[in-house]
């Protein structure tokens, strides 16, 4: 499949990943390659084969509905670039 | 041109855990902001998420008590997109492997018929933290305890054709979740969350029209004005020309009406898969049989013995079956009296009169179901007469007895059924009533029926309303007449 500038710009701004004009065209090329070895493995013929959720062949451990955790908060906002009243701060969201 | 409505709602239940679904931090409402948003809840690097046993229990029991197919695999997948309060930059999610698969749910309409509404899937994810728009220095303020509380999405087939069956919809998704106790379904906190798909149609025709997806919808209330404004709205778009488009609404409830949301185009783009953190969940046979024998009886099985087994009216059946604690509260007072007409006409007028007047839910109620099934057992046996068993009620509600019989006692209620005290008390009301009496006699036959409603009152009042009612008219009218 060939990937053009604009694929690469939509993801990273989905993902709001600031690429640069050279990082942009270096992923173009890198992606695409990744892509062309997708392209390999859909020539397979998977039919009967279910699709495979995860790689281990495990299932998942659950875990007694108990409150383990304590308030962490003033370590965790240490890290925080702007905090008030116990809220993260954030550049305003308006919808 | 006749229009038909076409709904479909997406629920999302808060599930009743003490725990986070992929935590160990604390779910409790009302908690100082981030206080409870542990490692996992941030997003931290380097953690992983365990999935609470508790909320796959929960989210099966819905599944069964909505007779749906519960998947014996079910996968979570991560739905991305950015957001300050979803510090993970993904919500995990279930989108192509759900636990519960379709089922069903049978509403009430006001008429009383009932009607099928298809579920078409629920699937367990979790909320996000919250945004505290207010002004913070021109900045978002942002609370991460509700980050990764469980949530169970219960998505229905479009089958509800008008706003009323939407909402009657939604309370019957309450009322299951309640009945199971795995949400508090206590919406004004958000435990319970509604988007509607709102479309018209040309009635009879098959194709459905464009739909609009309206958010924020948080009470029964809203659901259907969120609804009457947006089918008005989309009418009014086609009859003039125009046509729908696909949107997000927003429903805003002060100035009544839906608008449009602005958002990007690429918003929905959410680029899901599986979630490399978590393994597929699975269940087996015997897991969901010992879930299903916990089930508690559900609201639909309910209402029907109520009105089948115990001979209630469908509108009573209906009424008290749609809460656990009000169905729970007038079984006990219908097995302390035995009376189910008489046990179902007091919760319904006297103590749900009170419970109204001081807003006060039924668990909370002051007069205890036994109270009030003992209270219903000495109206039957004739101890007390109506008046008085208000007036009981009202002590034992007031705290001014434990119980109908302490309260009879120590307020001298017992019905008076003796002949001979009611005719003493009658000879001395008309004694002290010579100008009532001679109107009496001089009146036209057919108004004194009428008139001798002063008497009874007279009587009554001088009883302190423990006179036998019944005993009180005949008697009266005898002793009138004989007057004439």
């Amino acid at each position: 499949m060939a990937l053009e500038d604009s694929h690469v710009r939509r993801a990273a701004h989905l993902a709001r990943l600031a690429v640069s004009d050279e990082q942009a065209s270096d992923f173009v090329e890198d992606l695409s390659r990744i892509l062309d070895m997708v392209d390999q493995l859909q020539s397979v013929n998977t039919d009967g084969v279910s699709p495979l959720a995860h790689p281990l062949d495990a299932t998942q451990r659950l875990r007694a509905d108990e409150v383990t955790e304590s308030n962490q908060r003033d370590n965790f906002q240490r890290c925080a670039p702007a905090v008030e009243n116990g809220l993260y701060l954030v550049p305003r969201v308006v919808e | 041109m006749q229009w038909e409505t076409v709904i479909g709602l997406e629920v999302h239940v808060q599930l009743a855990t003490h725990s986070k679904i992929f935590s160990g931090a604390s779910t409790a409402f009302g908690a100082e902001p981030n206080s409870q948003a542990c490692a996992v809840d941030l997003g931290l690097p380097g953690v992983l998420p365990v999935l609470n046993e508790q909320a796959v229990a929960m989210a099966v029991q819905f599944g069964l008590a909505v007779h749906a197919d519960i998947a014996e695999v079910s996968v979570f997948d991560r739905k991305n997109y950015f957001y300050p309060d979803l510090p993970k930059g993904y919500q995990t999610s279930q989108m192509y492997h759900p636990i519960v698969g379709p089922g069903e749910v049978e509403i009430t309409l006001d008429d009383d018929t009932t009607k099928r509404i298809r579920i078409h899937h629920a699937h367990l994810e979790e909320d996000a933290g919250k945004s505290l728009h207010e002004d913070f220095h021109g900045m978002t303020g942002i609370d991460l305890n509700r980050a990764g509380t469980p949530l169970l999405e219960i998505v229905s087939e479009p089958d509800m054709r008008s706003a009323k069956e939407a909402a009657a919809y939604l309370k019957a998704i309450h009322s299951i979740v309640t009945y199971l106790g795995i949400s508090d379904g206590n919406m004004a906190e958000g435990s319970m969350r509604c988007d509607v798909n709102v479309s018209v149609r040309p009635k009879g025709q098959e194709t459905f029209g464009t739909r609009a997806e309206i958010k924020n919808v948080n009470s029964f209330r809203f659901v259907e004005r969120a609804i009457a404004f947006e089918v008005e709205r989309q009418i009014e778009l086609i009859e003039d020309g125009g046509t729908v488009v696909q949107e997000t609404r927003l429903f805003d409830p002060e100035r009544d009406e839906t608008r449009s949301m602005r958002t990007k185009e690429e918003a929905n783009d959410y680029r899901y898969f599986p979630c490399p953190d978590l393994l597929p969940v699975v269940l087996d046979q015997a897991y969901l049989d010992h879930l299903r024998g916990q089930l508690p009886e559900l609201p639909a099985d309910k209402r029907e013995r109520f009105q089948h087994e115990l001979g209630l009216s469908a509108y009573d059946a209906s009424v008290l079956s749609a809460s656990r604690d009000m169905a729970e509260f007038f079984e006990e007072a219908h097995r302390v009296c035995g009376d189910a007409k008489q046990a179902a006409n007091w919760v319904q007028g006297e103590l749900s009169g009170a419970l109204n007047r001081e807003n006060l839910s039924i668990s909370d109620s002051p007069v205890s179901a036994k109270q009030l099934g003992e209270l219903v057992v000495r109206v039957l046996d004739d101890t007390i007469n109506g008046k008085a068993a208000k007036q009981v009620f009202q002590a034992i509600w007031h705290g001014e007895g434990d119980s109908a019989d302490a309260v009879i006692e120590s307020k001298g209620l017992k019905q008076v059924t003796d002949s001979g005290a009611i005719e003493a008390m009658i000879d001395q009301v008309i004694a002290d009533s010579p100008a009532q009496v001679a109107q009496y006699r001089d009146a036209e036959p057919e108004k004194r029926g009428k008139m001798i409603g002063y008497f009874v009152g007279q009587v009554m009042k001088a009883s302190r309303g423990t006179a036998n009612p019944q005993q009180v008219n005949g008697l009266l009218k005898d002793k009138l007449d004989a007057l004439l």
